[in-house]
């Protein structure tokens, strides 16, 4: 049998590394924005998955069952989820008003423009 | 009034939470400026005087733990108020309550009107965060407050004059929503080997679980997150450009606030959570945390000579400064930690003096450029004696609280047998020398630029701030029974292996 008992850390541990890849290699601060989202999901992944019990169901108490999953990892995580979207939305507000200062989102071409000031 | 003091005085801890939480929502609603700076200075001052007392209760009593709702510990969310936090939330709200005085000068030649009161919302919001992390025991809740004091702060520094304050408020949301998330990560492999959040309740957990790898990735991990807060170098390139384009009270509430909450943070977890063993030994990272901190305070002040910008000067200078601190931990000995504890309060006030100054500059100069300094010792002559003795407690001189800090800081060296690096901070000071004199040169010695004649002094609602906290530079730097006394006091109760 196929063990498949690290699989959930597995895909956490990629989509971590994917979202950390995509904030440090692009310019575009959309896309930076949408890595640090994978990022943080990836750490939700992870919370999620650390509170299953094995044959365990949800924890609501009903007769015939015995074992319950741990609920305290999935209700902290929707505290983390509140954060993210916090985040987002204050990322997404800056970067509307980058977009109206500068006219562009790409971090080399802000970086352009400010040492052209810097030079001038 | 002795009714009222009878319902709330068990309720201290969470009111100084719960009470800035809850005026920030009211200075939305009340819009008006001036309505929204006083609900501001009332909740502020408060606080303040809710810390102090505090401070006291714990110093006279011993540790408070206070179950937030009624939850018995651990399971429900402990607010823990020991000399440590007590200390350092004396400080966070004492600077908060101060900054706040220079404020509505200092805002409206920066911000539009029209956005005050969101001003003093978000400045409610950061300094709510704050305290937050400052006080519970839970380590979860570290992140939450943590959390909102950043996403507050990013607002804050946003709001500067020019348009690059948007672009390096968006670089610390990056680096900072990193560093969060990187905490959340450890504190969740925490929970993972022992099932529980509470800070106590996890060191005593964590000393039956023995060296164990998910415990050391755990540690990596916060570390790493607490680093990127506290910018620590090399993890400190957000903090230049965000103290420079920052407005520039929240610069100076931010520079003596944030990266001091972050380091009693990282003093938390070093000492309290994964307890000085755990922490140190065959783990090579008290060796990792001297050499960054070596490296940042000769990096950080080394590139402070070369700025032209003074503001921006003064962050590099606060980059150099946080390297102290870290090299304090980083002994792991009594007077080593003392030496850093103590030089959070005193960088904290002297950081935040000199930060006002530079307010005052701002708001009659119009610039922070070395060019605007330009014969100021005759023009603005409080503004800069503010700036020379401010200037002088970074340096270290002796009778200024930078000599304190610095003086517990080779004791420390010492007395861990490392006497070079005794030698490497007296001559990183020397470095401080070179540029605070750059400015004080121009200052004194350098003539006006013509027409400049109608310049005049700061007002008095920017210059009392300022000289309150230069004044404290010099009152305990000769009177340290409160600072060192406390921060040795807590010193030795982390050494100990206490709580």
């Amino acid at each position: 049998m196929i063990e498949w008992g690290l699989y959930n850390y597995w895909v956490v541990i990629f989509l971590m590394m994917t979202g950390l890849y995509v904030v440090i290699a692009r310019g575009n601060f959309i896309k930076k924005i949408i890595g640090l989202n994978i990022f943080q999901v990836s750490v939700i992944m992870f919370y999620v998955s650390m509170g299953k019990v094995r044959g365990g169901t949800a924890p609501i108490e009903a007769p015939g069952f015995e074992v319950y999953s741990n609920p305290l990892p999935h209700v902290l995580m929707l505290t983390a989820i509140v954060v993210g979207v916090a985040t987002t939305a204050l990322a997404l507000a800056l970067v509307v008003r980058i977009n109206e200062a500068y006219g562009t989102i790409e971090e080399d071409e802000i970086r352009q423009i400010e040492a052209d000031e810097d030079a001038s | 009034m002795d009714g009222l003091w009878a319902l709330i005085r068990d309720d201290l801890p969470a009111l100084q939470i719960a009470v800035p939480l809850l005026a920030a929502t009211l200075c939305i609603l009340v819009r008006r400026p001036m309505a929204a700076w006083t609900v501001a200075m009332v909740v502020a001052w408060g606080s303040f005087l809710n810390a102090g007392i505090l401070l006291h209760r714990v110093v006279t009593t011993g540790t408070i733990s206070y179950a937030e709702g009624g939850w018995p510990v651990p399971w429900g969310i402990e607010l823990r108020i020991d000399l440590l936090n007590a200390f350092v939330l004396l400080v966070v709200t004492g600077i908060c309550a101060i900054v706040l005085l220079a404020a509505p000068r200092s805002i409206e030649a920066e911000i539009p009107r029209e956005k005050h009161y969101l001003f003093y919302a978000a400045y409610l919001l950061c300094m709510t965060g704050l305290a937050g992390m400052t006080i519970t025991g839970d380590v979860f809740n570290i992140f939450v407050f943590l959390e909102i004091s950043s996403l507050s702060s990013y607002a804050l520094i946003s709001q500067g004059r020019t348009r690059r304050a948007l672009t390096s408020a968006i670089q610390y949301l990056i680096m900072g929503t990193i560093g969060g998330t990187f905490i959340l990560l450890g504190i969740g492999m925490l929970y993972m080997v022992t099932g529980t959040l509470n800070i106590v309740d996890l060191a005593n957990q964590l000393a039956l679980v023995g060296p164990n790898r998910t415990v050391l990735v755990a540690a990596a991990c916060i570390g790493v997150g607490v680093g990127i807060k506290l910018a620590v170098f090399p993890l400190h390139i957000w903090l230049p450009n965000a103290y420079t384009y920052a407005p520039a009270v929240v610069t100076a509430f931010i520079a003596a606030t944030a990266t001091k909450v972050a380091y009693y943070v990282l003093v938390r977890f070093a000492f309290s959570v994964f307890r000085i063993n755990l922490t140190f030994d065959g783990t090579h990272s008290n060796a990792v945390l001297m050499t960054l901190g070596i490296a940042a305070m000769f990096a950080g002040s080394l590139v402070a000579i070369y700025q032209d910008d003074i503001k921006r000067m003064l962050a590099y200078s606060s980059v150099a400064q946080i390297g102290y601190m870290v090299l304090g931990l980083s002994f792991a000995n009594e007077y080593g930690l003392t030496g850093g504890l103590v030089h959070v309060f005193n960088h904290a006030v002297t950081k935040c003096g000199l930060f006002l100054v530079l307010a005052c500059v701002v708001l009659r100069m119009g610039s922070t450029r070395l060019s605007a300094f330009a014969g100021l010792g005759r023009r603005m002559p409080l503004t800069f004696a503010a700036f020379v003795l401010g200037g002088l407690s970074l340096i270290g001189v002796p009778m200024t609280v930078g000599f304190v800090s610095k003086w517990y800081l080779v004791l420390g060296a010492l007395d861990a047998g490392l006497w070079p690096v005794a030698v490497l901070i007296l001559t990183s000071s020397i470095l401080a020398l070179i540029y605070i004199w750059r400015v004080v040169e121009v200052g004194y010695f350098k003539e006006p630029p013509d027409g400049a004649d109608e310049i005049t002094e700061a007002p008095l609602s920017m210059l009392v701030p300022t000289w309150i906290l230069i004044g404290s530079t010099l009152v305990f730097g000769v009177w340290t029974s409160l600072s060192a006394g406390v921060a040795s006091a807590a010193a030795r109760m982390l050494i100990g292996g206490g709580s």
